[in-house]
């Protein structure tokens, strides 16, 4: 059975539009990423789940039941805030506990939840401060020890981690998926971040502009984009999508668009001329932007690239490795 | 310039405040005290020294001990009523709802109203025979009473315009207080399932306190600076029922020409209004302990 199921649900504001006629359903015990740019209606989806904000139109769904009506207690739904939504004047251990006291949980539950949640998220030498002593990077986990804790089958969370350095959002993204699978709860997750959603989601969902882009699991996201948008967000560096026709590959008509990722370019002998721009050494491998027919490609190489700028190379892909897309619609053929 | 020169300028550049500070406000105060161990000086006979006399009467004044009795009175009547609707009004009016900024400024009237003019209005519902008040209780079958002409209701009375003025004053402060709190931590609240008045008591009280703090200051030094209402209602009557401390000072002194026990009820007063300034002082200090 399906946990949350949103049929056909629409937002306005005013007279603007933020949601437009989605649909997705997320498994029960299941991790769906909500991916898409600033602006989409990421967080609004989030409110809309969790009852803060009413849909303009359409049906949501919670375990087969249909919540579309109900106030966001009667939901049983837990949700990290974007901005946190602590509460400045209770110490971290209240800040945590706070909706197993409003839910009458016994005293001695609630220490034994809080007591592993401030173990899993560190929090356990703060738990007497008051959020306004802790650096952003703890306030957020405090935030999300207070979602944690209430074990709700529900947890919704919109960016939980943006303000962690590298290292803690690593270990942070493990410790949320195993909790969420040792629970079995299902999940909605906000992000940016392309890692985060690639590693933990069984489904990613991207949206545009207040619609469904795509919805998959994250191989699919990569390997077959639906939209020349999809193409373009996904993966990093994106995808080069360009007008096919100027580079004189054998397309299946005219008129289209080819997707090809930097990582399937091969620079040698063989292959579309192309000028070198500007080469970025990244590390493991360097990203080499170049001209052809007067259009921007970027080829991935391993390892630091010798390439210099104005050097003359060709470009070579498998035709297995092409996408084409519509230039009008862009969508995939 | 040099340092001296400027050091002199600023002087300079401070001295007509200062000049008008020390004779309009410090000079003053000092006299009242230095009055307050004279006697009244009269026709041809000058003020003598007479060192703690006046406060000797003072303590022998009944007069005085139930001007002090009915400003404690007074105070614990206008001050807890007053702040609790306050709150009340603030919640009610923050909450989203149709003519909120009308509903706003119709409690806020009654603080920008000219204090003779409210006073002389709350005068007219308590008059007997055809006043408000009488036409209500009348249409009940309810014996007629002179509400401000018996000692035993004429204070209340009295306490009940008090509340009615600074409530709505002291409602503004609290709709800053509440919108200066982020509606995300109701929204948190709902969701971690707790009801309407838990989160008030647990989440919007504790947040209202510093308010509450400055509120409760400020009530306790208004319900001890009460005199106009009582000059226009009750001028201290009936039998001193509602004769408040400020009041009485305003009888002696300006009434019965009493000036040097008058100047020692001031001095009464004074430390009572600097006792609360000091606590107001001492708690703003320590106010910013979670921000
Ligand atoms: N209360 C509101 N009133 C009017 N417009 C709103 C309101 N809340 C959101 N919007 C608009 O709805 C759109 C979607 O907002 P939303 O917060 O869902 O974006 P998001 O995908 O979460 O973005 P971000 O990644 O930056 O958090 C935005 O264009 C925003 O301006
Ligand atoms: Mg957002």
């Amino acid at each position: 059975m399906a946990a949350i199921v949103l049929t056909n649900v629409s937002k306005d504001w005013g007279e603007t539009r933020v949601l437009d006629e989605v649909s997705f359903a997320a498994e029960a015990g299941s991790l769906v990423v909500l991916l898409g740019p600033s602006g989409c209606g990421k967080s609004t989806t989030l409110r809309l789940i969790a009852g803060l904000d009413q849909v303009t139109a359409g049906r949501i769904a919670i375990d087969g039941r249909d919540v579309t009506g109900l106030p966001p207690a009667r939901r049983r739904v837990a949700m990290v805030f974007q901005s946190y939504a602590l509460f400045p004047h209770l110490s971290v251990r209240e800040n945590i506990v706070f909706g197993l006291k409003a839910r009458s949980v016994p005293a001695a539950e609630r220490e034994r939840r809080l007591a592993r949640a401030a173990d899993v998220l560190g929090l356990a030498q703060l738990l007497d401060r008051k959020p306004s002593q802790l650096s952003g990077g703890q306030q957020q986990r405090v935030a999300l020890g207070r979602a944690i804790v209430a074990e709700s089958p529900v947890c919704l969370m919109d960016e939980p981690l943006s303000n962690l350095d590298a290292q803690l959002r690593g270990e942070m993204r493990r410790e949320i998926r195993a909790l969420q699978q040792r629970l079995g709860m299902t999940m909605i997750y906000v992000t940016h971040d392309q890692v985060e959603a690639m590693t933990m989601a069984d489904r990613v969902i991207l949206m545009d502009r207040g619609r469904i882009a795509q919805n998959g699991p994250p191989e699919e996201l990569y390997a077959r984009p639906r939209t020349a948008f999809a193409a373009r967000f996904i993966g990093t560096p994106p995808m080069n999508v360009v007008p096919a026709d100027p580079l004189g590959v054998t397309a299946p008509r005219p008129g289209l668009l080819l997707g090809i990722r930097p990582e399937a370019i091969a620079i040698g002998t063989e292959g579309i001329p192309a000028t070198v721009r500007n080469v970025e050494y990244l590390g493991a491998d360097s990203l080499i932007e170049t001209e052809a027919a007067g259009q921007t490609i970027f080829a991935k190489a391993d390892g630091k690239s010798e390439l210099s700028p104005g050097a003359a190379v060709r470009l070579a892909w498998a035709e297995t490795d092409c996408h084409w897309f519509d230039t009008e619609t862009g969508e995939r053929l | 310039m040099t340092r001296v020169n400027a050091h002199v300028a600023g002087w300079l550049l401070l001295l007509p405040a200062v000049a008008f500070l020390a004779l309009f406000t410090h000079w003053p105060a000092v006299a009242t005290l230095i009055d307050s161990f004279h006697s009244t000086p009269r026709g041809r006979r000058p003020a003598a020294f007479v060192g703690p006399d006046n406060y000797a009467v003072m303590i022998d004044d009944p007069v005085f001990w139930q001007s002090v009795s009915n400003n404690l009175w007074f105070a614990v009547g206008t001050i807890p009523v007053s702040i609790a609707l306050a709150i009340l009004m603030a919640l009610w009016v923050n909450d989203r709802l149709a003519g909120r900024t009308w509903l706003r400024t119709a409690y806020f009237t009654p603080t920008v109203l000219p204090m003779i003019a409210v006073a002389n209005i709350w005068l007219f519902f308590y008059t007997p025979q055809y006043g408000l008040l009488e036409q209500v209780t009348g249409l009940f079958g309810a014996p007629s009473h002179n509400w401000l002409g018996t000692p035993d209701t004429a204070l209340a009375c009295v306490i009940v315009v008090a509340i009615w003025k600074e409530a709505g004053f002291f409602m503004i402060f609290y709709l800053a207080a509440l919108q200066q709190i982020p509606p995300s931590l109701a929204e948190a609240a709902a969701l971690e399932g707790a009801s309407r008045g838990y989160y008030l008591r647990r989440i919007v009280l504790p947040l209202l306190m510093p308010t509450t703090m400055f509120v409760l200051i400020n009530a306790v030094i208004n319900a001890f600076r009460m005199v106009d209402h009582i000059i226009v209602m009750t001028r201290g009557g009936p039998d001193n029922a509602t004769s408040l401390l400020l009041f009485y000072i305003y009888e002696v002194g300006f009434k019965f020409w009493d000036t040097a026990y008058a100047a020692a009820l001031t001095m009464v007063l004074v430390v009572v209004l600097g006792a609360v300034a000091l606590a107001q002082y001492l708690f703003l200090e320590r106010r910013t302990h979670y921000q």
